[in-house]
């Protein structure tokens, strides 16, 4: 899988769902992404320096469970320009709606986008390619 | 609680009765020895049949006392008007001829017990003593029941949820190794996503299923458009009748009124109508009716599909009975869509049956009360 060619974009994927962790990893490589996963907010932000991603995929909700919030407040202060789509499944679990066209509820979480679980790869696809082509 | 009032109303055109009854029951308090537990008496009086049903449409009480002769309908009108109407409640009837053939009859129309004119202060003690042990325990049965099938449900509520996450994940596997496969190998990555969608379907049906019983579906019966719930379930199965060139024909009428409980209507409509495209033959043809006959609602689907041998059609209505021949082999069905159907049939004083001929296709009939409005005529 590694002979791949790359298109040289960095993704970095935080979820503690292996699943989903295993499944995107797989499809982003095979669509050209160079891909770091991490299940948990101290690997990710290890990954994040390490890896300096061009774009971050990030559940909302995790063990820690404030951890997407902190992650994505400490992404975008460490790098003002990083799209940062958040991933929940949190409207399926609580019934509470996060609106992504809400304009404060975006900056409030600090994410560009923000898409509800379960989704499929190709939407989250082409939700990071929209935001890496506004870049 | 070990104390509780019971609401009595007594339907009679004397009132001088009912004020007799009221002076012994006023200040009465029955004992329940066995189940330590008090019981006293509200008390209300209608003059006519039609009057005590408009007492009762509006608010239902635990039981009546009800005067075999009256003046415009009679006694055991009210009592099959009564019966017709579900409603929760037992009745005494009181008479001054106390026959054997009334007594059959009322007994027959659903009356709890009698009560003959004249009757002493001790009788009318003796009956409602009867009645409260009866309401009382039914009661306390039905409680019990009840937080039994919560329980239950709720169960099978966080069960559902917790399967419904690694089907999620196993289908994203299969989807990936799916690329690329072909032959033996590929087919088999494709039969494991049917089975996978046939667990999804029985795991949505099994929380249908128990919500119906827990009761925690409020049911709301409304008057609604019936066309509306079956062109919309008409259009959820469309991507499979264009796969399976089948052609589903509706009545001419856009509106047909009933009164029903939208959830429970679409249920209905949405495994018949479902299970006609997916039983159906290539090209095959789907015919779906709904029309009144007197009081009740025939809704009925035909296809032009595999048909049942008469075995089959028997025990088609179980739980978790599913057809298995090389015809079905393809579709995934939880084996819980039939029974549910005939659940919420009934649970609407109707059924449901199956009219089928192996080979050219089966007709499902499912009937439904609409519910009888008491104190209209």
């Amino acid at each position: 899988m590694n002979t791949l060619k790359t298109n040289g974009t960095k993704i970095l994927l935080v979820d503690d769902d292996t699943d989903f962790l295993v499944q995107n990893e797989f499809r982003f490589q095979a669509e050209g992404y160079a891909v770091r996963t991490a299940t948990n907010m101290e690997i990710a932000r290890k990954a994040f320096s390490e890896h300096n991603p061009d774009v971050v995929v990030l559940d909302l909700m995790m063990e820690e469970k404030d951890a997407g919030i902190v992650l994505s407040h400490h992404f975008r202060r460490e790098k003002p320009s990083l799209p940062i789509v958040m991933v929940t499944g949190i409207t399926r679990e609580t019934g509470m709606i996060i609106d992504s066209s809400n304009t404060e509820e975006r900056s409030w979480l600090k994410a560009n986008k923000i898409l509800p679980k379960p989704i499929r790869f190709e939407q989250l696809k082409r939700e990071v390619e929209i935001l890496l082509a506004a870049k | 609680m070990t104390r509780e009032t019971l609401r009595l109303l007594m339907i009679d055109d004397e009132p001088i009765l009912y004020h007799g009854v009221k002076r012994v029951l006023e200040a009465h308090v029955v004992y329940l020895e066995d189940i330590d537990f008090h019981v006293s008496f509200e008390m209300s009086w209608k003059g006519s049949g039609e009057e005590g049903l408009a007492c009762i449409a509006e608010a239902t009480p635990d039981f009546v006392f009800l005067d075999y002769k009256l003046p415009g309908m009679s006694g055991l009108d009210v009592l099959n008007r009564l019966r017709l109407s579900n409603k929760d409640l037992l009745i005494v009837m009181v008479t001054a001829f106390a026959s054997l053939d009334t007594a059959v009859k009322a007994t027959k129309l659903g009356a709890f017990d009698f009560l003959s004119k004249p009757f002493t202060p001790d009788e009318i003690r003796y009956v409602v003593k009867k009645i409260a042990h009866q309401i009382i325990l039914s009661k306390r049965a039905r409680l019990a029941e009840e937080e039994k099938r919560q329980i239950r449900f709720q169960f099978l509520s966080v069960l559902a949820h917790e399967l419904k996450a690694p089907l999620n994940a196993i289908e994203g596997y299969l989807d990936i190794l799916k690329d690329g496969e072909e032959g033996q190998k590929r087919m088999m990555i494709d039969r494991s996503l049917l089975r996978l969608d046939g667990m999804r379907k029985l795991i949505f049906d099994l929380l249908d299923l128990t919500r119906i019983e827990s009761g925690q579906k409020k049911r709301e019966v409304v008057r609604l458009n019936a066309m509306d719930i079956i062109q919309r379930t008409t259009e959820t199965v469309a991507p499979l009748c264009q796969e399976k060139g089948v052609k589903i024909t509706l009545p001419e009428h856009n509106v047909f009124e009933i009164m029903a409980d939208a959830g429970e209507f679409e249920i209905i409509c949405n495994n018949l109508i479902s299970n006609a495209v997916k039983y159906n033959n290539d090209n095959g043809n789907v015919y779906v009716n709904v029309v009144r006959l007197g009081n009740e609602i025939v809704f009925s689907v035909k296809d032009t599909g595999i048909g049942l041998t008469l075995e089959e059609s028997g025990k088609l209505f179980g739980e978790f009975v599913r057809i298995r021949n090389e015809k079905t082999m393809n579709v995934m069905g939880s084996g819980l869509g039939l029974s549910t159907v005939r659940k919420l049939a009934r649970l609407n004083g109707g059924d449901v049956q199956v009219k089928s001929v192996f080979g050219e296709g089966s007709e499902f009939i499912v009937t439904l009360k609409e519910s009888v409005q008491l104190g209209e005529n």
